[in-house]
């Protein structure tokens, strides 16, 4: 993985501070052509590569990318899937099956399911996990996906309810069918990491938060260190400014300092702001 | 170690029941819903000891909380269920329906000695608990008006099928959404003494509310209004903001930022300085054990199981104080339906004098 990867909250909307620079940015993202100038900024730095949500706007972002694979023949993307607001708001409407339903490519098959009733074979949850991911990956065919992970609202909606196969059902499905690791984006990595390694996904791939004031690092900065320093696992960083609270020098300062993180995935709207934190991360990591 | 039951797990239940399994102090001793599939699933791959029925679960487990996050007309009777058998209960909002219903459960509630909680998670929210916060100090001398609104992406098409889409079983902007909103009012300014000007109008659906709106009054003369409308495609996701205003300043509030304006000789905060003063989410935030979708929706679950333990009725969201919102509710739908009517004012005009003599009276 590289070490410096650009995140996609900033084109949709997504700013943990203010709603109003929210919807700033869903403004200035709304042509897609924005948001892949941003990308080949990124590219032109040496930021190849996208992690980003199955949001169906990247559909146009990928179809870009596969039209000129000599322009982009670094460009790897890292889908996080799914897109969790259409599952959200459909929930609220449909309940959590109807939702699962509404998004599978073929409803019948829940409904197949559902008609076993509790008599529920494991094969059926394998399908539909199974299929739900395919639908997810569709807009990447073709394209360099080398990490493939399952968003923060799942991963700890699953790790709560203690529905642990699920990471092993992901994890096998994304190796054997995308050639992929897995990965797991998390809020709860102290419990996160017990738990993957209970169900045998030995060094995970982990993105979550990491910065100095801990901001959701449910467990505290310490327990944290502690992960990063004494267990097996791939880290990358995410909201290292912790949304803006912590001045950017000092964020990265601390962030690089700590021991076995792996790479930084971090938002960027501008070439400015991909080069300044470039050359803030280059202070202290060998980056290309 | 509390033992806790969910029943009901659609969207809030299977999200309350993830944090509760997260929590270390409590154990979920069973989980009850009507779908067998999903408890078939849930049964099957978490461990979870399963029911299909409320009586059947509270027959078979030791517990000592029940969780509710059922459809809302469902809310009254488990609630008593559950009180007169001795559980702690928290339950999803709106709490009940039919405001005579909280008033009575409020009760029973008490006289039993039992900790009370509804889901009212705003109250939970950094930013919106300042605004508390710096009213209780009285930052910005005395509230003269209030703004509340919500609005989102819910109802974008015609469409049915659900309990949410029926008005009789608490579908509807006023119960889902409106509630929350309208709970932070209650929480800053108490109950009206009236209300006035309620529209609970369709944009797309074919029997409940979509939009929503209200003007209040309160005892102090302060007026705050309601606007709400959750056929809103330009929100991503649900955004309820707050903004008051008062003789000393005005205060704005959103999910992620609280920002404050004091003029010179207000009573100003230690932190606090006379202009614009901001706050942000990352500042006004507590830990938790265990985050999946807010820290509000963990700290809620948290406050009560600590509630519970040290044997605490009367905190934020007890049964009395979602009461008061259930009953503005039922104002609001009584004066939409029926604008003309005297309710607890006399009929208009109201002038500043009458109002004064009746309350003197009362």
């Amino acid at each position: 993985m590289d070490r410096l990867m650009l995140g996609d909250n900033q084109f949709f909307g997504i700013n943990h501070m203010s709603e109003e620079k929210a919807r700033a940015q869903a403004m200035r993202f709304q042509d897609i052509s924005v948001v892949q100038d941003v990308l080949d900024d990124a590219y032109d730095e040496r930021v190849t590569t996208f992690m980003c949500t199955t949001h169906e706007r990247i559909e146009l972002v990928a179809d870009h990318v596969r039209a000129q694979p000599e322009r982009y023949a670094d460009m790897t993307f890292l889908p996080c899937m799914p897109y969790a607001h259409k599952y959200a708001n459909a929930m609220t409407d449909e309940g959590p099956l109807g939702a699962i339903r509404k998004f599978l490519p073929d409803g019948g098959f829940l409904d197949a399911a559902r008609r076993g009733g509790s008599a529920l074979a494991r094969k059926d949850i394998e399908g539909v996990t199974t299929l739900l991911i395919d639908a997810e990956m569709k807009m990447f065919e073709g394209l360099r996906t080398p990490v493939v992970f399952l968003q923060n609202v799942v991963v700890d909606l699953l790790l709560g309810l203690g529905f642990d196969d699920a990471f092993r059902i992901f994890a096998e499905h994304v190796r054997g069918r995308y050639g992929a690791e897995p990965g797991f984006i998390t809020m709860n990595a102290p419990m996160l990491l017990d738990t993957l390694e209970s169900v045998g996904i030995e060094n995970p791939v982990v993105c979550t938060n990491l910065n100095k004031v801990g901001f959701r690092m449910s467990g505290g900065v310490q327990a944290y260190q502690s992960l990063l320093r004494d267990r097996q696992w791939r880290a990358i960083a995410m909201s290292v400014f912790a949304s803006g609270a912590i001045p950017a020098d000092e964020a990265i300062g601390w962030v690089c300092e700590q021991p076995n993180v792996e790479s930084i995935v971090f938002g960027a709207s501008s070439r400015r702001n991909i080069v300044a934190t470039r050359d803030l991360v280059s202070q202290y990591w060998q980056l290309d | 170690m509390t033992r806790i039951g969910v029943v009901g797990l659609g969207k809030m239940g299977l999200s309350h029941l993830s944090m509760l399994r997260a929590h270390p102090d409590v154990e979920v001793v069973g989980v009850c819903d009507s779908s067998g599939y999903m408890l078939g699933v849930l049964g099957k791959y978490t461990g979870v000891p399963t029911y299909g029925d409320l009586e059947e679960m509270l027959a078979a487990t030791e517990l000592d909380a029940l969780v509710i996050s059922t459809p809302s007309r469902l809310h009254a009777p488990m609630v008593r269920t559950a009180l007169e058998r001795g559980l702690h209960v928290f339950c999803e909002k709106p709490f009940c329906l039919d405001p005579a219903d909280s008033l009575a459960l409020s009760e029973l509630a008490r006289e039993r000695g039992l900790v009370t909680q509804v889901g009212y998670h705003y109250r939970f929210v950094g930013a919106f608990a300042e605004v508390k916060r710096l009213l209780d100090a009285g930052a910005i001398g005395r509230v003269t008006h209030v703004l509340a609104e919500a609005y989102g992406p819910v109802v974008l098409k015609e469409q049915g099928g659900t309990w949410r889409s029926r008005r009789s079983e608490g579908g509807g902007s006023l119960y889902d959404y409106a509630a929350h909103p309208l709970n932070l009012v209650n929480w800053y300014l108490g109950e009206p003494v009236d209300v006035r000007g309620t529209v609970l109008n369709s944009v797309f659906s074919a029997d409940i509310d979509d939009t929503v709106l209200s003007t209040m009054m309160f005892e102090s003369d302060a007026t705050a209004q309601l606007s709400v409308n959750w056929s809103d495609e330009s929100q991503r996701k649900m955004s309820t903001k707050i903004t008051v205003w008062g003789t000393q300043g005005r205060i704005f509030a959103d999910r992620q930022e609280c920002q404050t304006y004091l003029r010179e000789g207000a009573a100003v905060p230690d932190g606090y300085e006379a202009g614009w003063n901001v706050r942000y989410t990352t500042d006004l935030t507590e830990p938790v054990w265990f985050y999946l979708r807010g820290e509000e929706y963990s700290a809620q679950l948290d406050r009560f199981v600590g509630r519970i333990a040290r044997g605490d009725l009367d905190d934020v969201n007890a049964f009395d104080e979602a009461a008061v919102t259930d009953r503005t509710m039922a104002q609001m739908l009584l004066d939409a339906r029926d604008p003309s009517r005297t309710s607890t004012r006399p009929a208009a005009p109201v002038t500043r004098r009458r109002r004064r003599f009746w309350r003197r009276r009362r």
